[in-house]
């Protein structure tokens, strides 16, 4: 287990250095100069000059990576172009936001996505089969932004169920302000016993939520049905089958367990997958998150910002494969051993 | 306790196992013989219905249940409670992340084993809620009390199966009908993945059970120097169907088909 | 005598999803080479007297916001989107497995140099990626194709290296080697052509996702622009009149939802042919 875990830690470092290096190759690429953005346009070559040497880009390409890659570990993510902020602390409070979404979406699509998988399994080629199979393939079929478009509209303008954009109602900042511990609104709310601001970001959560968990469900009733069905033709289930367990029974207690496995692994990578593809659903709910702050980078060039979001992202996906990788060993006990 | 007559099991237009007629009584041992694909181990999965996919005929009685008109509801009871199945490569036939004790404790709440008094009380719910702290502890006592009968260290119920040996699960299995109380064991090639030291091990088990409880034992198996210690009589199969039959005394020593002859020769 | 029947099942289900989601993608590629007969209006054709019509008989889908036939936008739409997706495939595959089969077949530091700087691609979200590429360069229908396809290759690598490496080591690859057959010409007979088949399967499951990807740069204003006929872009100048004039979002975005659905179905059911055990989902 101790050499699995450190040659595990060693591949995601190695990772995480590319993944640094790909991402100073693309700032690099802007055909803007980062010094004219930043002074601005009508400023003198000297002013220039100075902002040239503030970001270092008169010093050699590997001396800038090494200055990149030192500047990164301490914490310096560098200065958005846009907020004037650094880019660390625009990222510290976007990110809970971003979390607090896919985090609901996941939830959402695993509660929903697993016991339809094992519906579709337990009715293997009849029609539930064939329902939840075409519904799962609508799910992953759908373009976010154009389900987030729709159900917003319908749902929020012409219905008013639920409200049209933003985390929580804003007026409540006033009444009824929240203290921060963890930076993920609904939890703070919750340990704060912030009631107000729980109920409505809740409402606010529902509608984005659902768009985001639309992909990841599809998936995991997909990955869930065949993984049952791979695991119902083990040997093992003959004999469950021979000790009078019924065929529900069988799935669920005997044959989850082992096929949930792949579904793990599958749930990592489909985390990093939604938390991107939330981004879209950001824009259009106007929620304060990643993606917002990733669109407001894009639009003004702000290239430190978009780094930051690339590099945060990729880290955040290297950690969670890692996770997994350790979370299999305890979900299927002969990883463990090997 | 078993009673089979004009059984035909058929995969489409493929019949792979027919027998005409086959009986196991209290306390008796019957061995099917036969090379892989003779049918043998699909004549035992039929009688617990268990034949998925397959159109099976005739007439199939375990333990006073037909088997082939049976409701699943019924069919289930009879499954483990009554005919236990212990089948051949015993790590594959357990779920690989639930320790045998949890597989064992699921299998004696569903039949409704809860540790009463009588300890080879079959189906029948007897554990209301409010005897369920008793009745866990009843079940802990029915458990290590099987595990002893197989000659198996208790502490075994916390293991997962890929940390026991292949004889350890072939006992555990049988271990497991002791506790769920089964008036039959249908075996299906039981020693074949085991060690020479080993097998001898799980057919002296196997031939105690049946002497000290009287259970009725079918067993499939190619091992022929197996069937002759412990069969009382003895059905030769071959592509499906039934050659030979009759008491193993006579069709091991002195058999009229060639084919049980040649498997005759082929022993050591 | 009482005769157990086996249990009916559907008939040969999952062929017929995959038969229909091929029938759905023979229509759309159909009416995108077509769409110069079958639209009726002329491509990107303003009349401001027509803007914002309802659908009715002679608008089917309604028209947008400068007046434009909203069905005959789509149809040519299909050509933007399909084209993009064909050439994402194409140019990824060829990335791919060209990289894929040399560290299959080479093997040694090759190899894992080569898996090294897949896993790092591989490590990004492919959106991502192709966001942060698509912001660098100038958006256009070009930009979009090679963001997309810097995200895509990656599979293709790793895939047919793993059939290379496996094919690599059969013995009739081994009695080439000792005929002293040249290395290009072993991987171009035998390597080649066994990982063909996985590669084709993983293009037809990830055209749908292609067209998901290019469909979302284009509505973030990343891709496609004006007068280019795109439906995520269709869906993005739709959107503010959405509430008022629900079909100028809803059949772009339907285009989008039954193309990625025919080819997913398809790419499902002939994956689950071919090798009904994986499942490959990302």
């Amino acid at each position: 287990m101790i050499g699995y875990l450190t040659r595990r830690l060693g591949q995601a470092l190695l990772v995480v250095a590319g993944v640094v290096t790909l991402t100073f190759v693309i700032m690099r690429l802007v055909p803007g100069d980062p010094a004219v953005a930043y002074a601005g346009p009508k400023a003198t070559p000297e002013q220039l000059a100075a902002a040239s040497r503030q970001f270092g880009l008169d010093q050699p390409l590997h001396v800038q990576l090494w200055n990149y890659v030192r500047d990164l570990v301490t914490g310096d993510w560098g200065t958005s172009l846009r907020t004037r902020q650094p880019v660390r602390e625009d990222l510290f409070t976007a990110f809970p936001a971003s979390l607090e979404l896919v985090g609901a979406a996941l939830i959402l699509a695993i509660v929903v996505g697993i016991p339809v998988g094992v519906l579709a399994a337990r009715h293997k080629a009849r029609l539930p089969d064939l329902g939840v199979r075409l519904g799962s393939m609508l799910a992953v079929s759908v373009p976010v932004f154009w389900l987030a478009l729709t159900l917003q509209t319908v749902f929020a303008s012409h219905l008013g169920w639920f409200p049209v954009a933003g985390e929580y109602d804003a007026s409540l900042d006033t009444t009824s302000p929240l203290t921060l511990w963890t930076n993920i609104t609904i939890v703070d709310a919750l340990i704060t016993g912030n009631w107000p601001i729980f109920t409505s970001t809740l409402d606010h959560l529902v509608l984005p939520a659902l768009v985001v968990a639309a992909y990841p469900a599809g998936v995991i009733a997909q990955m869930t049905r065949a993984a049952l069905i791979e695991e119902s033709g083990q040997e093992h289930v003959r004999l469950e089958r021979a000790l009078g367990f019924g065929e529900t029974t069988i799935l669920t207690r005997f044959a989850l367990r082992p096929a949930l496995n792949p579904v793990l692994s599958l749930i990592a990578l489909v985390f990093a997958y939604s938390l991107v593809n939330g981004f879209l659903v950001e824009a259009v709910f106007n929620w304060p998150g990643l993606g917002r702050y990733a669109f407001n980078a894009i639009t003004s060039a702000d290239t430190p910002g978009i780094a930051g979001v690339t590099l945060l992202v990729a880290v955040v996906y290297v950690l969670v494969n890692l996770v997994v990788d350790l979370l299999q060993g305890v979900i299927d006990p002969r990883v463990r051993t090997r | 306790m078993i009673r089979v007559r004009d059984l035909r099991v058929a995969y489409g237009d493929r019949v792979v196992a027919e027998v005409p007629e086959l009986d196991v009584g209290r306390g008796e041992c019957v061995a099917i013989v036969g090379e892989s694909g003779s049918g043998k181990s699909t004549t035992l999965l039929a009688l617990l219905g268990l034949t998925e996919g397959a159109r099976v005929s005739g007439e199939v009685s375990v333990c006073g249940v037909d088997v082939m008109k049976a409701r699943p509801r019924a069919l289930r009871a009879v499954r483990g409670a009554k005919a236990a199945l212990v089948i051949q490569s015993p790590q594959a036939a357990l779920s690989p992340t639930t320790r045998l004790g949890v597989l064992m404790r699921r299998a004696l709440r569903l039949h409704g084993v809860t540790g009463g008094p009588s300890l080879t009380g079959g189906a029948g719910s007897t554990g209301g809620p409010g005897t369920m702290g008793k009745g866990a502890r009843g079940i802990d006592a029915v458990m290590a009390q099987a595990c002893e009968a197989v000659l198996l260290d208790p502490a075994i119920l916390r293991r997962y199966p890929h940390e026991i040996s292949g004889g350890q699960a072939q006992r555990f299995a049988i271990a497991m009908a002791i506790a769920l109380g089964a008036e039959v064991i249908l075996a299906d090639e039981p020693t074949s993945a085991l060690d020479v030291t080993v097998q001898a091990e799980v057919v002296g088990v196997l031939r105690g059970l049946r002497e000290e409880r009287g259970l009725a034992v079918l067993l499939v198996s190619h091992d022929l120097a197996l069937v002759s210690t412990i069969a009382d009589r003895v059905l030769v199969m071959k592509d499906g169907v039934v050659v030979e039959s009759g008491p193993a005394r006579h069709v091991l020593r002195d058999p009229d088909h060639p084919y049980t002859r040649e498997l005759l020769e082929a022993l050591p | 005598m009482t005769v157990v029947e086996p249990r009916r099942r559907l008939p040969r289900m999952p062929d017929r999803l995959a038969a229909f989601g091929a029938v759905l993608l023979v229509l759309i590629v159909a009416s995108a080479l077509f769409a110069p007969w079958l639209a009726p209006y002329e491509e990107n054709d303003p009349r401001p007297l027509d803007k914002l019509l309802e659908p009715s008989s002679s608008h089917w889908f309604g028209t947008d916001h400068v007046g434009r036939d909203i069905l005959t936008q789509i149809l040519y739409g299909g050509r933007t989107s399909l084209a993009i997706a064909a050439a994402v495939l194409a140019v990824s595959a060829l990335v791919g497995v060209t990289l894929g089969v040399v560290a299959g077949y080479a093997g040694g530091w090759i190899r894992d140099v080569i898996m090294r700087i897949t896993d790092i691609f591989l490590a990004f979200p492919a959106l991502l990626l192709s966001l942060a590429l698509a912001v660098v360069l100038q958006p256009s229908v070009t930009t979009v194709i090679l963001a997309i396809a810097v995200t895509w290759w990656p599979w293709y690598a790793r895939l047919s290296a793993s059939v290379a490496a496996s094919v690599s080591t059969r013995s009739y690859v081994d009695a080439a080697r000792c005929l002293g057959v040249p290395a290009p010409v072993i991987v171009w007979r035998h390597v080649l052509p066994n990982s063909i088949t996985p590669v084709l399967v993983q293009l037809s499951l990830d055209a749908g996702g292609v067209i998901l990807t290019a469909a979302a740069l284009s509505y973030l204003g990343l891709g496609a622009h004006e007068p280019t006929a795109e439906w995520g872009l269709m869906v993005q100048q739709g959107q503010a009149l959405f509430t008022t004039n629900w079909w100028v979002v809803t059949f772009p975005g339907l285009a989008i939802l039954v193309t990625a659905f025919a080819f997913n179905v398809l790419g499902e059911g002939l994956r689950s042919a071919l090798d009904p055990r994986r499942t490959v989902i990302r």
